[in-house]
Protein backbone atom coordinates (compact mmCIF):
# COMPACT_ATOMS: atom_id res chain seq x y z
CA UNK A 1 0.00 0.00 0.00
CA UNK A 2 1.53 3.70 -1.01
CA UNK A 3 0.76 6.98 -0.06
CA UNK A 4 -0.60 9.60 -2.62
CA UNK A 5 -0.63 12.98 -1.53
CA UNK A 6 -3.63 14.99 -2.82
CA UNK A 7 -3.83 18.73 -3.54
CA UNK A 8 -6.59 20.34 -2.09
CA UNK A 9 -5.58 23.98 -0.70
CA UNK A 10 -9.28 25.00 0.44
CA UNK A 11 -10.31 27.25 3.30
CA UNK A 12 -11.51 25.37 6.36
CA UNK A 13 -14.47 27.19 6.00
CA UNK A 14 -15.34 27.29 2.51
CA UNK A 15 -18.67 25.40 2.41
CA UNK A 16 -19.91 27.77 5.36
CA UNK A 17 -18.84 30.56 2.97
CA UNK A 18 -21.02 28.91 0.21
CA UNK A 19 -23.94 28.41 1.87
CA UNK A 20 -23.66 32.34 4.01
CA UNK A 21 -23.90 33.30 0.18
CA UNK A 22 -26.66 31.55 -0.19
CA UNK A 23 -29.03 32.52 2.15
CA UNK A 24 -27.64 36.57 1.45
CA UNK A 25 -28.56 35.37 -1.82
CA UNK A 26 -32.39 34.64 -0.90
CA UNK A 27 -32.30 38.02 1.40
CA UNK A 28 -31.61 40.06 -1.27
CA UNK A 29 -34.44 38.76 -3.23
CA UNK A 30 -36.72 39.05 -0.59
CA UNK A 31 -35.33 42.60 -0.09
CA UNK A 32 -34.63 41.88 3.67
CA UNK A 33 -31.86 43.27 5.32
CA UNK A 34 -29.99 41.15 7.65
CA UNK A 35 -27.88 42.00 11.04
CA UNK A 36 -25.76 39.06 12.78
CA UNK A 37 -26.04 40.44 16.38
CA UNK A 38 -23.47 38.43 18.92
CA UNK A 39 -21.89 38.79 22.53
CA UNK A 40 -21.27 36.73 25.82
CA UNK A 41 -23.75 34.99 27.30
CA UNK A 42 -25.67 37.57 29.45
CA UNK A 43 -24.43 40.83 27.34
CA UNK A 44 -28.13 42.27 26.75
CA UNK A 45 -29.20 40.65 23.59
CA UNK A 46 -32.22 40.00 24.38
CA UNK A 47 -32.82 42.83 26.86
CA UNK A 48 -31.41 45.34 23.99
CA UNK A 49 -33.72 43.83 21.31
CA UNK A 50 -36.85 44.27 23.67
CA UNK A 51 -35.78 47.64 24.40
CA UNK A 52 -35.89 48.80 20.82
CA UNK A 53 -38.11 46.53 19.04
CA UNK A 54 -40.94 47.61 21.61
CA UNK A 55 -40.26 51.62 20.55
CA UNK A 56 -40.50 50.56 16.86
CA UNK A 57 -37.86 51.37 14.39
CA UNK A 58 -38.68 54.33 12.43
CA UNK A 59 -40.87 52.01 9.99
CA UNK A 60 -38.64 49.31 9.46
CA UNK A 61 -40.35 45.82 9.78
CA UNK A 62 -37.98 43.79 11.72
CA UNK A 63 -38.36 39.97 12.70
CA UNK A 64 -35.62 38.12 14.61
CA UNK A 65 -34.22 34.26 14.27
CA UNK A 66 -33.11 33.45 17.95
CA UNK A 67 -30.33 31.24 18.30
CA UNK A 68 -30.13 29.48 21.28
CA UNK A 69 -28.38 26.04 22.35
CA UNK A 70 -31.72 25.04 24.53
CA UNK A 71 -34.99 26.43 25.11
CA UNK A 72 -36.83 29.31 23.78
CA UNK A 73 -36.92 31.54 26.56
CA UNK A 74 -35.25 34.70 24.71
CA UNK A 75 -38.14 34.18 21.38
CA UNK A 76 -40.54 34.11 24.55
CA UNK A 77 -39.79 37.47 25.78
CA UNK A 78 -39.60 38.76 22.26
CA UNK A 79 -42.94 37.04 21.09
CA UNK A 80 -44.84 39.52 23.60
CA UNK A 81 -43.52 42.86 21.67
CA UNK A 82 -45.13 41.36 18.53
CA UNK A 83 -42.73 40.75 16.15
CA UNK A 84 -42.39 37.73 13.81
CA UNK A 85 -39.91 35.44 16.06
CA UNK A 86 -38.19 32.08 14.66
CA UNK A 87 -36.11 29.83 17.20
CA UNK A 88 -33.49 28.12 16.17
CA UNK A 89 -32.05 25.52 18.76
CA UNK A 90 -28.37 24.42 18.02
CA UNK A 91 -29.17 21.80 20.54
CA UNK A 92 -29.11 18.51 17.93
CA UNK A 93 -25.61 19.04 17.38
CA UNK A 94 -22.63 17.88 19.38
CA UNK A 95 -23.85 18.28 23.15
CA UNK A 96 -25.31 21.87 21.53
CA UNK A 97 -23.60 24.32 19.02
CA UNK A 98 -22.04 27.11 20.63
CA UNK A 99 -22.60 28.93 17.74
CA UNK A 100 -24.94 29.69 14.88
CA UNK A 101 -23.44 28.66 11.16
CA UNK A 102 -24.80 29.37 7.90
CA UNK A 103 -26.19 25.96 7.57
CA UNK A 104 -28.35 26.05 10.58
CA UNK A 105 -29.95 29.46 9.36
CA UNK A 106 -30.14 28.30 6.17
CA UNK A 107 -32.55 25.28 7.59
CA UNK A 108 -34.54 28.50 9.35
CA UNK A 109 -34.94 29.90 6.11
CA UNK A 110 -38.72 28.35 5.53
CA UNK A 111 -40.08 29.21 8.70
CA UNK A 112 -39.25 33.20 8.20
CA UNK A 113 -41.74 35.06 6.95
CA UNK A 114 -39.60 37.28 4.90
CA UNK A 115 -42.07 38.71 3.08
CA UNK A 116 -43.41 40.34 6.07
CA UNK A 117 -40.24 41.85 7.21
CA UNK A 118 -37.63 44.61 6.15
CA UNK A 119 -34.69 43.56 8.47
CA UNK A 120 -34.20 40.15 10.20
CA UNK A 121 -32.01 40.95 13.47
CA UNK A 122 -30.18 37.72 14.30
CA UNK A 123 -29.33 37.17 17.96
CA UNK A 124 -26.43 34.19 17.75
CA UNK A 125 -25.75 31.86 20.46
CA UNK A 126 -24.19 33.75 23.24
CA UNK A 127 -20.65 33.17 23.00
CA UNK A 128 -17.03 35.44 22.08
CA UNK A 129 -15.39 32.75 20.05
CA UNK A 130 -17.25 30.45 17.76
CA UNK A 131 -19.50 33.36 15.98
CA UNK A 132 -16.70 35.70 15.18
CA UNK A 133 -15.96 32.47 12.70
CA UNK A 134 -19.34 31.96 10.90
CA UNK A 135 -20.78 34.11 8.46
CA UNK A 136 -24.51 33.27 8.05
CA UNK A 137 -25.59 35.89 5.12
CA UNK A 138 -25.43 39.02 6.92
CA UNK A 139 -25.41 42.39 6.10
CA UNK A 140 -24.20 43.97 9.07
CA UNK A 141 -22.51 42.42 12.33
CA UNK A 142 -22.68 44.08 15.71
CA UNK A 143 -21.62 42.83 19.02
CA UNK A 144 -22.47 43.74 22.68
CA UNK A 145 -19.90 44.18 25.78
CA UNK A 146 -21.37 45.21 28.67
CA UNK A 147 -19.13 46.77 31.23
CA UNK A 148 -19.32 44.23 33.74
CA UNK A 149 -17.59 42.23 31.65
CA UNK A 150 -14.24 43.94 31.97
CA UNK A 151 -12.13 46.53 30.03
CA UNK A 152 -9.59 44.10 28.52
CA UNK A 153 -11.88 42.06 26.77
CA UNK A 154 -11.08 43.35 23.40
CA UNK A 155 -7.53 42.15 23.56
CA UNK A 156 -8.67 38.72 24.68
CA UNK A 157 -11.11 38.33 21.87
CA UNK A 158 -9.59 40.30 19.28
CA UNK A 159 -11.59 37.38 16.74
CA UNK A 160 -14.80 38.88 17.54
CA UNK A 161 -14.14 42.70 18.06
CA UNK A 162 -12.29 43.25 14.93
CA UNK A 163 -15.05 41.30 13.01
CA UNK A 164 -17.63 44.01 13.67
CA UNK A 165 -19.30 46.71 12.16
CA UNK A 166 -20.36 48.06 15.75
CA UNK A 167 -19.39 47.54 19.13
CA UNK A 168 -22.37 48.34 21.49
CA UNK A 169 -21.55 48.84 25.40
CA UNK A 170 -24.01 47.52 27.39
CA UNK A 171 -25.09 48.63 31.05
CA UNK A 172 -23.55 51.77 31.11
CA UNK A 173 -25.76 52.69 33.83
CA UNK A 174 -23.65 50.28 36.00
CA UNK A 175 -21.05 52.62 36.04
CA UNK A 176 -20.74 54.24 38.80
CA UNK A 177 -20.49 50.73 40.83
CA UNK A 178 -18.06 48.89 39.35
CA UNK A 179 -14.26 49.86 38.38
CA UNK A 180 -14.96 49.59 34.75
CA UNK A 181 -12.63 52.32 33.42
CA UNK A 182 -14.67 52.98 29.98
CA UNK A 183 -11.40 55.28 28.88
CA UNK A 184 -9.10 52.34 29.26
CA UNK A 185 -12.09 49.91 27.25
CA UNK A 186 -11.93 52.22 24.76
CA UNK A 187 -8.21 52.24 24.51
CA UNK A 188 -8.29 48.35 24.44
CA UNK A 189 -11.17 48.68 21.21
CA UNK A 190 -9.06 51.03 18.71
CA UNK A 191 -6.52 49.08 19.75
CA UNK A 192 -7.91 45.43 18.17
CA UNK A 193 -10.05 47.70 15.45
CA UNK A 194 -9.09 51.17 15.27
CA UNK A 195 -11.58 53.45 14.33
CA UNK A 196 -14.73 50.52 14.53
CA UNK A 197 -18.18 52.36 15.24
CA UNK A 198 -19.07 52.23 18.73
CA UNK A 199 -22.03 53.47 20.88
CA UNK A 200 -22.82 54.06 24.97
CA UNK A 201 -25.97 52.20 26.05
CA UNK A 202 -28.32 51.00 28.64
CA UNK A 203 -30.82 48.40 27.80
CA UNK A 204 -32.46 48.68 30.89
CA UNK A 205 -32.61 52.12 31.45
CA UNK A 206 -33.04 53.25 28.14
CA UNK A 207 -30.32 55.54 27.80
CA UNK A 208 -28.47 55.68 24.49
CA UNK A 209 -31.05 52.86 22.94
CA UNK A 210 -32.46 55.28 20.43
CA UNK A 211 -28.74 55.78 18.30
CA UNK A 212 -29.07 51.34 17.94
CA UNK A 213 -32.51 51.73 17.08
CA UNK A 214 -31.31 54.49 14.45
CA UNK A 215 -28.39 52.02 13.53
CA UNK A 216 -30.50 49.28 12.76
CA UNK A 217 -32.76 51.26 10.91
CA UNK A 218 -29.66 52.58 8.53
CA UNK A 219 -28.91 48.69 8.03
CA UNK A 220 -32.73 48.05 6.91
CA UNK A 221 -32.21 50.77 4.40
CA UNK A 222 -28.79 50.08 2.95
CA UNK A 223 -27.51 53.41 4.61
CA UNK A 224 -24.80 51.39 7.05
CA UNK A 225 -21.23 50.13 6.15
CA UNK A 226 -21.76 46.26 4.82
CA UNK A 227 -19.61 43.48 6.22
CA UNK B 1 -13.15 26.76 22.06
CA UNK B 2 -14.00 27.09 18.78
CA UNK B 3 -11.16 24.65 17.76
CA UNK B 4 -13.92 21.90 17.97
CA UNK B 5 -16.33 23.68 15.01
CA UNK B 6 -13.50 24.45 13.09
CA UNK B 7 -11.60 20.37 13.31
CA UNK B 8 -15.27 19.04 11.58
CA UNK B 9 -14.77 21.52 9.13
CA UNK B 10 -11.55 20.47 8.61
CA UNK B 11 -12.96 16.59 8.60
CA UNK B 12 -15.44 17.64 6.09
CA UNK B 13 -13.12 19.18 3.83
CA UNK B 14 -10.24 16.14 4.01
CA UNK B 15 -12.84 13.62 3.83
CA UNK B 16 -14.62 15.47 0.19
CA UNK B 17 -10.99 14.93 -1.00
CA UNK B 18 -9.94 11.58 0.38
CA UNK B 19 -12.50 9.57 -2.10
CA UNK B 20 -13.06 6.43 -0.31
CA UNK B 21 -9.35 6.24 0.55
CA UNK B 22 -8.00 6.43 3.88
CA UNK B 23 -6.52 9.76 4.95
CA UNK B 24 -2.74 9.44 7.08
CA UNK B 25 -1.86 12.98 6.89
CA UNK B 26 -3.36 16.57 6.97
CA UNK B 27 -1.68 19.69 6.08
CA UNK B 28 -3.17 22.70 6.99
CA UNK B 29 -1.98 26.52 7.17
CA UNK B 30 -2.95 28.60 10.06
CA UNK B 31 -2.54 32.38 10.33
CA UNK B 32 -2.05 33.37 13.86
CA UNK B 33 -5.08 36.08 13.83
CA UNK B 34 -7.11 33.22 13.62
CA UNK B 35 -6.34 32.51 17.25
CA UNK B 36 -6.60 28.44 16.86
CA UNK B 37 -4.26 26.16 19.78
CA UNK B 38 -3.18 23.73 17.57
CA UNK B 39 -2.97 21.26 20.54
CA UNK B 40 -6.85 21.93 21.14
CA UNK B 41 -7.33 21.53 17.15
CA UNK B 42 -5.44 18.38 17.47
CA UNK B 43 -7.53 16.69 20.45
CA UNK B 44 -10.95 17.50 18.72
CA UNK B 45 -9.92 16.32 15.61
CA UNK B 46 -9.00 12.68 17.32
CA UNK B 47 -12.63 12.69 18.73
CA UNK B 48 -14.35 13.70 15.66
CA UNK B 49 -12.66 11.63 13.13
CA UNK B 50 -13.40 8.49 15.00
CA UNK B 51 -15.12 6.09 12.89
CA UNK B 52 -14.71 8.34 9.37
CA UNK B 53 -11.54 8.02 6.46
CA UNK B 54 -9.73 10.10 9.12
CA UNK B 55 -9.41 8.07 11.73
CA UNK B 56 -5.82 7.99 12.65
CA UNK B 57 -5.02 10.78 10.21
CA UNK B 58 -2.25 13.31 11.59
CA UNK B 59 -2.67 16.87 11.14
CA UNK B 60 0.66 18.61 10.53
CA UNK B 61 -0.56 22.65 10.79
CA UNK B 62 1.93 24.67 9.32
CA UNK B 63 1.67 28.21 11.28
CA UNK B 64 1.95 31.46 9.98
CA UNK B 65 2.56 34.70 11.74
CA UNK B 66 0.30 38.15 11.74
CA UNK B 67 2.24 40.62 9.19
CA UNK B 68 1.06 44.17 8.84
CA UNK B 69 1.10 47.19 6.98
CA UNK B 70 0.54 50.64 7.35
CA UNK B 71 -0.04 53.51 4.58
CA UNK B 72 2.35 55.19 5.67
CA UNK B 73 4.74 52.07 4.37
CA UNK B 74 5.98 50.76 7.81
CA UNK B 75 5.46 46.64 7.79
CA UNK B 76 5.56 44.83 10.75
CA UNK B 77 4.94 41.02 12.73
CA UNK B 78 1.80 41.58 14.93
CA UNK B 79 2.93 40.09 18.56
CA UNK B 80 0.27 41.03 20.79
CA UNK B 81 -3.81 42.27 19.22
CA UNK B 82 -2.59 46.09 18.33
CA UNK B 83 -3.53 47.10 15.02
CA UNK B 84 -2.40 50.40 14.89
CA UNK B 85 0.92 51.76 13.04
CA UNK B 86 3.45 51.80 15.90
CA UNK B 87 5.34 54.13 13.87
CA UNK B 88 2.53 56.83 12.40
CA UNK B 89 -0.58 55.59 15.07
CA UNK B 90 -2.36 55.48 11.70
CA UNK B 91 -5.15 52.82 11.16
CA UNK B 92 -5.06 52.52 7.76
CA UNK B 93 -3.27 48.78 8.47
CA UNK B 94 -3.86 46.11 6.03
CA UNK B 95 -3.41 42.51 6.92
CA UNK B 96 -0.45 40.57 4.44
CA UNK B 97 -0.21 37.45 6.36
CA UNK B 98 -1.74 35.80 8.97
CA UNK B 99 -5.39 35.22 8.24
CA UNK B 100 -5.65 32.23 6.31
CA UNK B 101 -7.12 28.79 7.84
CA UNK B 102 -6.95 26.33 5.32
CA UNK B 103 -6.36 22.43 4.41
CA UNK B 104 -3.49 22.29 1.52
CA UNK B 105 -3.21 19.04 0.93
CA UNK B 106 -3.77 15.16 2.44
CA UNK B 107 -1.85 11.97 2.20
CA UNK B 108 -4.14 9.31 1.76
CA UNK B 109 -3.25 4.96 1.29
CA UNK B 110 -3.63 3.86 -2.40
CA UNK B 111 -6.24 1.22 -1.35
CA UNK B 112 -9.73 1.17 -0.95
CA UNK B 113 -10.92 1.33 2.38
CA UNK B 114 -14.77 0.11 3.70
CA UNK B 115 -14.97 2.75 6.30
CA UNK B 116 -17.66 5.03 6.40
CA UNK B 117 -17.47 8.25 4.92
Amino acid sequence: MHRTKVRVATDVLDANATIARANRADFDRAGVRVVNLMSAPGAGKTALLERVLMNGLDGVRAGVLEGDVQGSFDADRLSALHVPVTQLNTDPGFGGECHLDANMVRSALGALTLEDIDLLVIENVGNLVCPAEFRVGEDARAMISSVTEGEDKPLKYPLMFRTCELVVINKIDLLPHLDFSLARFLENLDRVNPGVEHMLLSARTGEGVYAFAQWLADVARGEAQHA
Amino acid sequence: MHELSISRAILDTASGYADGRRVVLVSLTIGALRQVVPESLTFYFKIVSQGTLCEGARLAPRLVPARLRCACGEEWELQEPSFRCPRCAGRQVQVLDGEQLSVDSIEVEEAPCTAPR
